[in-house]
């Protein structure tokens, strides 16, 4: 074809009043203040965070807030060696999963301050807070979890646990 | 043909702004109803499909999310349209038709109020011609309205009465957003807001959700005292351009209220999804509706219109006076896109 019209232009712009829901913003303005709150499902007991007002798994609404501490263990963890757009964060990193104690879901967050070859799964991990003039609603004022002075602990076999 | 029927209908109350509720906020405790009323649970549904679109709200993947709202766990058989929940009915109901369950959960949820839902309905139109134009609904319905106008016997009062009307069916409807007694003339001495069309003639926004379970034969018996059964249903498509198609019809809702044999038998009521006054008349029109046939005893889109959960909502209005027993034929519509697009035509009967 002769003359082919490669590009159009048509730009979209939409605005929105963003909604969080109940559980949510409960869950962000907890992080304003420093706090990670999780909800107990009132049918399987597990907690859950962050809170989202339903247990994914029953189907049913999650009322009760637990509060939970910044403190936790690796369960899985992958190293990122490619940059994420946009991101300041440079690679090489660690995302992880970890479950926060007394929590039943993991959190899915960084692991810093250690060198990414020496993560573990197992591994006992504490929050690294930005400071505190810094915090918003946002998981971002945890910077990353860090490596806490303590024996790495045997992760439960998750084929046995309650779920199963 | 298998016989599926409705067999409990839940929705939320309508509402113009759910506030700080987000979608699976407000449709959770409408799934937990419409279960509750089925008397069966989750685990023993066979196929579980929803309706939504992540325009509305701006919340990305919110069907995914909804999920949260029902457990999926052990994993559930599931699938979603981007659609009015009366086409994830639609879905089910062929699920439950070649035999792959004998039960279904359908539901669909729309919060309008966190966008601007006359420009993010511009977003349905063709991508190159249409949109980039921005023509929002109102005005496009308003095109509409002014071609039936003008070709036909029609005037802006019988679009009053079509108004008055459903404001006036919906007092009886605890869950309407809009409901009242409206005096004609009053009506008509309003200000136009696109002409044709006052602000009467337009639906109100809406945040709402909607669920349905549907059962097959025995099941169906042996849950619900007076399913209401699916006798026909149908839906069609008519072409995309509006310039294409002739406004003031609605050949699509005439076949597809043909194919589901909405003319074999006398008809106690219809729930029609008319968001806009006219389009109201054009659908009467194209089904054939006679005399004595109850038009929209909910109120309709024009007292409640939860975009992606009206039109589920009118199978569920119409189920439910089956169910209840007040009505033994009732028909159920389902429109989609702009200008009454696609159709669909659900025709419900007791045993």
């Amino acid at each position: 074809m002769e003359n082919p019209v490669e590009e159009i232009q048509t730009p979209i712009r939409l605005d929105y009043q963003y909604t969080a829901g109940e559980a949510t913003a409960r869950f962000l303005r907890g992080l304003k203040q420093g706090r990670i709150l999780g909800q107990r499902c009132p049918s399987c007991r597990n907690v859950i965070v962050p809170a989202r007002g339903a247990c994914a798994r029953c189907g049913v609404a999650t009322k009760e807030e637990v509060e939970l501490p910044d403190v936790g263990t690796v369960t899985t963890f992958c190293v990122v060696h490619i940059p994420v757009p946009g991101s300041a964060v440079k690679p090489p990193f660690v995302c992880a999963t970890i479950k926060l104690d007394g929590a039943d879901i993991g959190l899915f967050h960084l692991v810093g301050g250690i060198p990414p070859d020496q993560v573990r799964a197992g591994m006992r991990v504490k929050a690294q807070w930005k400071p505190r003039e810094e915090w918003d609603y946002t998981l971002e004022n945890i910077l990353y979890f860090t490596p806490m002075d303590e024996p790495d602990v045997e992760l439960d076999d998750p084929r046995s646990s309650a779920h199963a | 043909m298998r016989d599926v029927a409705v067999v409990s209908f839940a929705q939320a109350p309508n509402v113009r702004n759910a506030g700080a509720m987000n979608e699976v906020e407000i449709l959770m405790p409408v799934v937990a109803q419409a279960l509750e009323k089925s008397t069966l649970t989750l685990q023993e549904i066979g196929f579980t499909c929803s309706g939504s679109s992540d325009y509305l709200a701006g919340a990305p993947f919110s069907f995914v999310m909804a999920i949260d709202a029902i457990g999926a766990w052990p994993p559930i058989s599931e699938s979603h349209v981007e659609m009015d929940g009366a086409w994830a009915l639609y879905e089910a109901w062929v699920k439950i038709q070649h035999g792959a369950a004998d039960s279904a959960l359908v539901y669909s949820f729309g919060k309008s109020s966190p966008g601007q839902i006359r420009d993010v309905l511009a977003l349905q139109l063709d991508p190159y011609y249409m949109a980039p134009l921005w023509p929002d609904s109102v005005s496009l319905a308003a095109l509409q309205a002014r071609a039936l106008l003008e070709s036909s016997a029609y005037g802006e009062k019988d679009l009053a009465e079509v108004a008055a009307r459903s404001r006036r069916n919906a007092q009886s409807n605890p869950k309407a957003q809009l409901a009242g007694d409206f005096d004609l003339a009053a009506l008509l001495a309003e200000p136009y807001l696109v002409s044709p069309l006052r602000k009467h003639d337009c639906p109100p926004i809406t945040d709402g959700a909607s669920a349905v379970v549907l059962a097959a034969g025995d099941l169906a018996r042996r849950i619900c005292e007076r399913p209401a059964w699916i006798r026909g249903i149908d839906h069609r498509i008519e072409p995309h351009a509006l310039g294409v198609r002739d406004l003031t019809r609605s050949p699509s809702t005439e076949l597809a209220g043909e194919k589901a044999g909405a003319a074999q038998g006398p008809l106690d009521l219809a729930e029609l999804h008319a968001p806009f006054t006219h389009q109201e008349l054009i659908l009467r029109d194209a089904l054939g509706l006679k005399e004595g046939v109850e038009i929209n005893p909910s109120g309709g889109a024009l007292a409640a219109n939860p975009v992606m959960a009206a039109g589920l909502a009118r199978i569920g209005e119409a189920a439910s006076r089956i169910l209840s027993g007040s009505a033994n034929r009732a028909l159920a519509h389902a429109t989609s896109g702009p200008c009454l697009q696609q159709n669909l035509v659900c025709v419900l009967e007791g045993e």
